[in-house]
C-alpha cells in the first residue's frame, strides 16, 4: 500500500516538475522571439523544413476529406431534398473542425515528430552542449526559429487544408452527382459568415500550431540523450499532440459556439 | 617552492570542488591550479570524471561544493550573458566532436567566427582554412560530419575550438583514435598554439607519453581526488604507488581498473 502510494506520489511529482520545465522553456523560447524576427534567414529555413515539406500531405488529405464529405453529405442532404445546401455543410464543417483539427493532427505527426527527434539527437550528439559552449544559445539559435516557423506554418496549412476540401467536395458533389453549381457556391458564400467560421477556425489553428509546436520542441529537448529516450520522446510528442489537440478543440468550440 | 611563486598567474583556480551524480560522488575536495599561458594536462583512469571536470569548468555544471573561478570570475554566480561572455573566450574540444551534422566542415569552423564577429565573408575564409591547415584537413572542408572518420571529426573539433583564438582551450582527448603521423602533428599544434599566442591549454588525455612531452604539469586524478602532480619530470620520479602505477601502465597498483563494484566472484 505505501509502495503504491509512494509511486503515485513519484509519478505527480515527475508530471509536476516536467510540466514547469516545459513552462519555463516556453518563456526563454518567448523571450528570443524578438531577436530572431530580427533575423528572417533563421526563420526562413524552419519555415520550409516545418511548413512547405508539409503542404503535400495537407494538400492529399484534404482533397480526400472533401471529397468523403461531398459523397456523405450528399447521401444525407438528399434524403431531405437538401442538396443545394452542400456547399454549406462542406465549408462549415471544413472550416470550423475539420481543417484545424485534422491539419493540426497530421502538421504532429509529419512535421512535431521530426523536430522532436532533431533536437533529441541534437542533444544526445552534444551538438546543443558544444552550441552552448561556444556561447550561442541553443534556445534561441535552435529552438525560437522553429517555433515561429510553427505557430506561422500551421494556420497557413490549415487554410490550404479548408480550401483544397472545399475544391474536393465540390468535385464530387458538384461534377459527379449533379448539384447545381450556382446554388453550391452562392448558398456558401451566404451562409458562411466570416468572424463565427473563418476567424474562429483561424484561432483554432494558431492555437493548435502553438502548442503542438511547444511539445514537440520541449519533448526533443528534454529527451533522455539516446536513440531509445528520443524514439521514445517522439512517439509522446504524437500522443500528446493528438490529446491536446482535441481536448483544446473541445474546449475552444465550447467557447466560441456553446453560448456559454 | 616554485609552486608557490606562479600560485597567482593561475587562470583557472579551484578549491574544495566536490560534485555528484546521483548517488555518484566524482569529486570530493579536490583542488587544482590551471596556470596562465602553461599546458596542464589532466591525466586519469576512464570514468574518473575528467570530462566532468572540464565541463565544471566551462559552467555546464555545477559544483555542489567549492568554487571555481575562471580568469577571475566565480564561474557559478555568473548570470547567463556574463557566463556566455566568457565562454566566448573559451573554446572546448569535446570528446565526441560535438560537430553540427546539418552543416559541412567549412561552415562548422565558420560558425563561431559568424555568430560573434561582423567580419566579412572574405576574412573568415582566410581564417578557416588557416584553421583547417593547421589541422591537415583544408582538403576536406566541403564534407559533411557524416562523411569524416572519427579521428578526422575530432581534427575539425580542434579547428573549431580555435576559431575564435580564445585564451584557454580544453581539449577533451584529443589524441584519440589519431595514427601516430597526426598524433604527432596535433601535439606539436597544440605546443606552437600555446606558446606562439600566449593560450593557456588543459589537456585531458590518456597518452602519457605524449601528454608528458608537451605538458608543463600534471595533475592525476582517481576516486575523486587528485592523487598526483606535478611536472612530468617529478612525477616520472615519484616515490607515490600510484603516480607510478599510472605513469608505467600498470594493471596491478592501487589504482582500480574496475569500476567500484562487489566482489567479482559474489556477483557471478
Ligand atoms: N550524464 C551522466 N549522468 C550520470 N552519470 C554520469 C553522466 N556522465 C558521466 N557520468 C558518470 O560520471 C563519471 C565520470 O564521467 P566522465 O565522463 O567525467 O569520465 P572521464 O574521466 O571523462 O572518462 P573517459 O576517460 O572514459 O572519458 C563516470 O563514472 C560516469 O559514470
Ligand atoms: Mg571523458
Amino acid at each position: 500500500m505505501i509502495t503504491f502510494l509512494s509511486t503515485i506520489g513519484h509519478s505527480v511529482i515527475a508530471t509536476l516538475t516536467k510540466t514547469g520545465r516545459g513552462a519555463l522553456f516556453l518563456k526563454q523560447t518567448l523571450s528570443y522571439t524578438f531577436s530572431v524576427l530580427c533575423q528572417p534567414r533563421l526563420i526562413s529555413k524552419q519555415l520550409f523544413s516545418v511548413g512547405v515539406l508539409t503542404i503535400l500531405i495537407i494538400t492529399i488529405s484534404g482533397l480526400f476529406v472533401g471529397m468523403v464529405l461531398g459523397l456523405q453529405g450528399y447521401y444525407i442532404l438528399s434524403d431531405f431534398g437538401a442538396e443545394e445546401t452542400l456547399g454549406v455543410m462542406i465549408a462549415a464543417s471544413l472550416v470550423r473542425e475539420l481543417g484545424p483539427v485534422v491539419s493540426a493532427l497530421l502538421f504532429a505527426g509529419r512535421a512535431g515528430s521530426s523536430l522532436t527527434a532533431e533536437i533529441g539527437l541534437m542533444k544526445a550528439t552534444e551538438q546543443l552542449s558544444g552550441m552552448e559552449m561556444m556561447a550561442v544559445d541553443p534556445i534561441q539559435r535552435i529552438v525560437c526559429p522553429r517555433f515561429l516557423a510553427g505557430c506561422l506554418s500551421m494556420p497557413l496549412l490549415a487554410a490550404i487544408f479548408s480550401m483544397v476540401g472545399i475544391l474536393g467536395g465540390q468535385l464530387v458533389g458538384v461534377s459527379l452527382l449533379g448539384v447545381d453549381e450556382g446554388a453550391f457556391w452562392s448558398q456558401m458564400q451566404s451562409s458562411i459568415d466570416f468572424y463565427d467560421d473563418i476567424l474562429n477556425g483561424v484561432i483554432k489553428s494558431v492555437v493548435f500550431g502553438f502548442v503542438v509546436t511547444w511539445i514537440s520542441l520541449f519533448e526533443g529537448y528534454d529527451a533522455i540523450p539516446t536513440s531509445e529516450g528520443v524514439s521514445r520522446a517522439t512517439t509522446r510528442t504524437v500522443v500528446y499532440s493528438s490529446f491536446a489537440i482535441l481536448g483544446m478543440d473541445f474546449i475552444l468550440t465550447a467557447l466560441m459556439f456553446g453560448d456559454i | 617552492m616554485e609552486e608557490n611563486n606562479t600560485q597567482n598567474s593561475s587562470l583557472v583556480t579551484i578549491r574544495n570542488l566536490s560534485f555528484a551524480r546521483e548517488q555518484r560522488v566524482i569529486f570530493d575536495n579536490a583542488s587544482l591550479d590551471i596556470q596562465h599561458g602553461k599546458i596542464t594536462a589532466i591525466m586519469g583512469p576512464s570514468g574518473s570524471g575528467k570530462t566532468t571536470l572540464l565541463k565544471l569548468i566551462g559552467g555546464q555544471l555545477s559544483p555542489s561544493q567549492g568554487s571555481i573561478v575562471v580568469d577571475g570570475q566565480h564561474i557559478n554566480q555568473l548570470n547567463r550573458s556574463e557566463l556566455y561572455a566568457l565562454r566566448k573566450k573559451m573554446g572546448m574540444l569535446f570528446q565526441s566532436g560535438a560537430l553540427l551534422t546539418d552543416i559541412n566542415v567549412f561552415d562548422n569552423v565558420a560558425y563561431p567566427i559568424r555568430e560573434h564577429t561582423a567580419l566579412p565573408e572574405s576574412i573568415i575564409r582566410t581564417l578557416v582554412l588557416m584553421k583547417l591547415q593547421a589541422v591537415g584537413l583544408r582538403g576536406a572542408r566541403l564534407l559533411y560530419p557524416n562523411e569524416l572518420s572519427g579521428g578526422m571529426a575530432r581534427r575539425v573539433a580542434l579547428a573549431r575550438a580555435i576559431a575564435l583564438d580564445p585564451m584557454m582551450v580544453m581539449y577533451d582527448e584529443p589524441f584519440t583514435g589519431q595514427d601516430p603521423i597526426s598524433m604527432g602533428v596535433l601535439v606539436k599544434l597544440i605546443k606552437t598554439l600555446n606558446d606562439s599566442v600566449g593560450l593557456t591549454s588543459i589537456i585531458v588525455s590518456h597518452d602519457v607519453e605524449e601528454t608528458a612531452a608537451i605538458a608543463d604539469y600534471i595533475y592525476i586524478m582517481s576516486s575523486g581526488k587528485i592523487i598526483g602532480q606535478g611536472t612530468p619530470q617529478e612525477l616520472q620520479q615519484s616515490k607515490s604507488e600510484w603516480v607510478q602505477q599510472f605513469m608505467n601502465g600498470k594493471p596491478d597498483g592501487p589504482v582500480k581498473f574496475h569500476y567500484s563494484s562487489d566482489n567479482y566472484f559474489d556477483d557471478l
